[in-house]
């Protein structure tokens, strides 16, 4: 469960530049809720999702994560409950290091990185048959550096790293943006397919109405820093793509 | 010969230098120049622990603690108070030029029927020989103790560090504390070869450190060069050529003064094989360009 309890974020506070980014926003999702998040640039919505994951702080309001009160502790120490997919392929994997060892830190998210060596036999076997089920026959290329994947693969992959370890909160900020079509449908169908499987709650920012319409049981639309409409499950599945444009022009 | 076999010598016990730079500057994308300060730092607390009569054990254990503090001081005012990395080294170094003075309570430290790693083992009765196993043996084991430590899960995490920061915090790895114990390691490093060199030329020198982290810079990218010519990724290999970059660097050296070069003209020399050493596979791209 994820709760923001009157969160307000103003950046560069009294400055002649401060932007209200968040505005005393109170929000709950449930577990096994897919948030879907709409708004137009500048509405708040990445903020949102950095102040959940921890990557800035609010400038008041409490952030709950499971009951248990978030607000002070920083995006490392988050990463018990969540896991990230960046808009940016670059930044959820790291270029130099094979595949192999980018899934076993993905493996420890929740522990402790020790002084023993976990890429063994059986644990590159473990990830070759978690990689097969992408059908990117990657599984045999596992000695490879990251950075000489494409970018659809590598959102592909990280995707697949964030249930390599116990995952209760995915947050997915607009993690087709960067890719094409055909890679994008890709990769919004394995996080479909990811969030039903392990149960997760989770949170998408999209500019993709199509994807905003057809993924997830819970619709949001933002807009300078509040939450203008909010559409659960019965309610979402009655709005037709066409009303969702309508909100954007 | 003699100049060459010393050349040797002295690559090896730089190789604490460039294993070093490597790790701040390869791993962790630090340009640490603590450097200078922490390698003068390493020869001085060898040269004060020994004149003392301290064992060389306890001596050794005071050299990697007096560098990784020095390293960890840099890192902490880098990462706490967000200061250029660059700037910090500065920072650090500069102190740490007072710091030596005031431990050694001179500007130079002779050695003179102290203890001696050189003289613990008597594997030949050469003693250049002599020297030269010792030293294969120390940098062997610092080798394998660093590649080691980058095949851990903990490494992977210092690798990801300097490579994608964002990936490894979304991970719940605090990089601050990371590149924090980075820079320890890699200043422990370098103190280690002021601890040798101190033992091998028979003194230690409140200026010996002045323009040293250049040795690890030309080290370190003699070293790539080599790693990209042999397409390498393995981290074994990557070490092994770092190494053989910190001799070769050595080596050119000895060349270019055996050229009958002025030793007053040494930095400059130095510094004018690095830029070689840089521009060179530039100049061959843009060459390729054409």
């Amino acid at each position: 469960m994820i709760k923001l309890d009157n969160v307000t974020k103003i950046f560069n506070k009294g400055q002649a530049n401060e932007v209200r980014a968040i505005e005393e926003l109170s929000l709950t999702i449930n577990p096994q809720e897919y948030v879907v998040i709409v708004g137009a640039n500048g509405s708040g919505k990445s903020t949102l999702l950095n102040l959940v994951a921890g990557s800035i702080r609010p400038t008041s309001g409490e952030i709950i994560l499971d009951g248990q009160t978030v607000t002070r502790l920083a995006d490392y120490e988050r990463s018990r409950w969540i896991a990230r997919v960046f808009q940016n392929p670059l930044s959820g994997t790291a270029p130099d290091l094979s595949i192999l060892d980018n899934f076993r830190l993905a493996a420890l998210r929740t522990q402790r990185k020790g002084f023993g060596i976990g890429t063994t036999a059986a644990f590159k076997k473990q990830v070759q048959e978690k990689v097969a089920t992408l059908g990117m026959e990657l599984e045999n290329k596992l000695e490879q550096p990251m950075g000489t994947l494409s970018g659809g693969q590598r959102q592909a992959l990280t995707l697949l790293m964030s249930v390599m370890d116990e995952c209760r909160i995915l947050l997915l900020d607009e993690p087709t943006a960067a890719l094409d079509p055909r890679s994008a449908n890709l990769v919004m169908e394995a996080a479909n397919q990811l969030i039903n499987n392990f149960k997760l709650t989770a949170i998408l920012i999209t500019h993709n109405l199509k994807d905003a319409h057809l993924y997830g049981n819970r619709l949001i639309q933002m807009g300078e820093g509040r939450i203008l409409q909010d559409f659960a499950t019965v309610n979402k599945s009655k709005l037709t793509q066409n009303k969702i444009f309508e909100w954007f022009s | 010969m003699d100049f060459y076999i010393t050349a040797l010598l002295q690559g090896l016990c730089f190789a604490g230098i460039a294993l070093g730079i490597y790790i701040s500057m390869k791993i962790f994308n630090i340009p640490d120049i603590t450097t200078d300060g922490s390698y003068a730092l390493g020869g001085i607390v060898t040269g004060v622990m020994l004149t003392h009569g301290y064992p060389l054990s306890v001596s050794l254990i005071a050299v990697l603690a007096a560098g990784a503090l020095a390293g960890a001081l840099t890192g902490i005012i880098h990462t706490w108070l967000k200061i250029n990395a660059l700037l910090a080294g500065i920072l650090v170094m500069t102190a740490l030029y007072s710091v030596n003075l005031t431990i050694a309570g001179r500007s130079n430290l002779p050695l003179i029927n102290t203890a001696s790693v050189f003289s613990v083992f008597g594997f030949t009765t050469d003693p250049n020989l002599n020297n030269l196993i010792l030293l294969i043996l120390v940098v062997a084991i610092i080798t394998g103790f660093i590649g080691y430590l980058l095949k851990t899960d903990f490494g992977i995490a210092m690798r990801a560090t300097g490579n994608s920061e964002t990936m490894i915090r979304a991970l719940g790895v605090n990089t601050n504390r990371m590149k924090i114990i980075g820079l320890a390691l890699a200043n422990a490093l370098t103190a280690l070869s002021g601890f040798l060199i101190t033992q091998l030329q028979g003194f230690a020198d409140i200026s010996m450190g002045i323009g040293i982290v250049i040795i690890g810079l030309g080290s370190v990218i003699i070293g790539e060069t080599l790693i990209n010519w042999f397409k390498l990724t393995s981290v074994w290999g990557s070490l092994l050529l770092v190494l053989a970059g910190a001799v070769v660097f050595q080596m050119v050296l000895a060349v270019t003064l055996a050229l009958g070069v002025n030793a007053n003209l040494l930095k400059l020399v130095t510094a004018i094989i690095v830029l070689l050493i840089v521009s060179l596979p530039r100049l061959a791209l843009l060459k390729s360009n054409d």
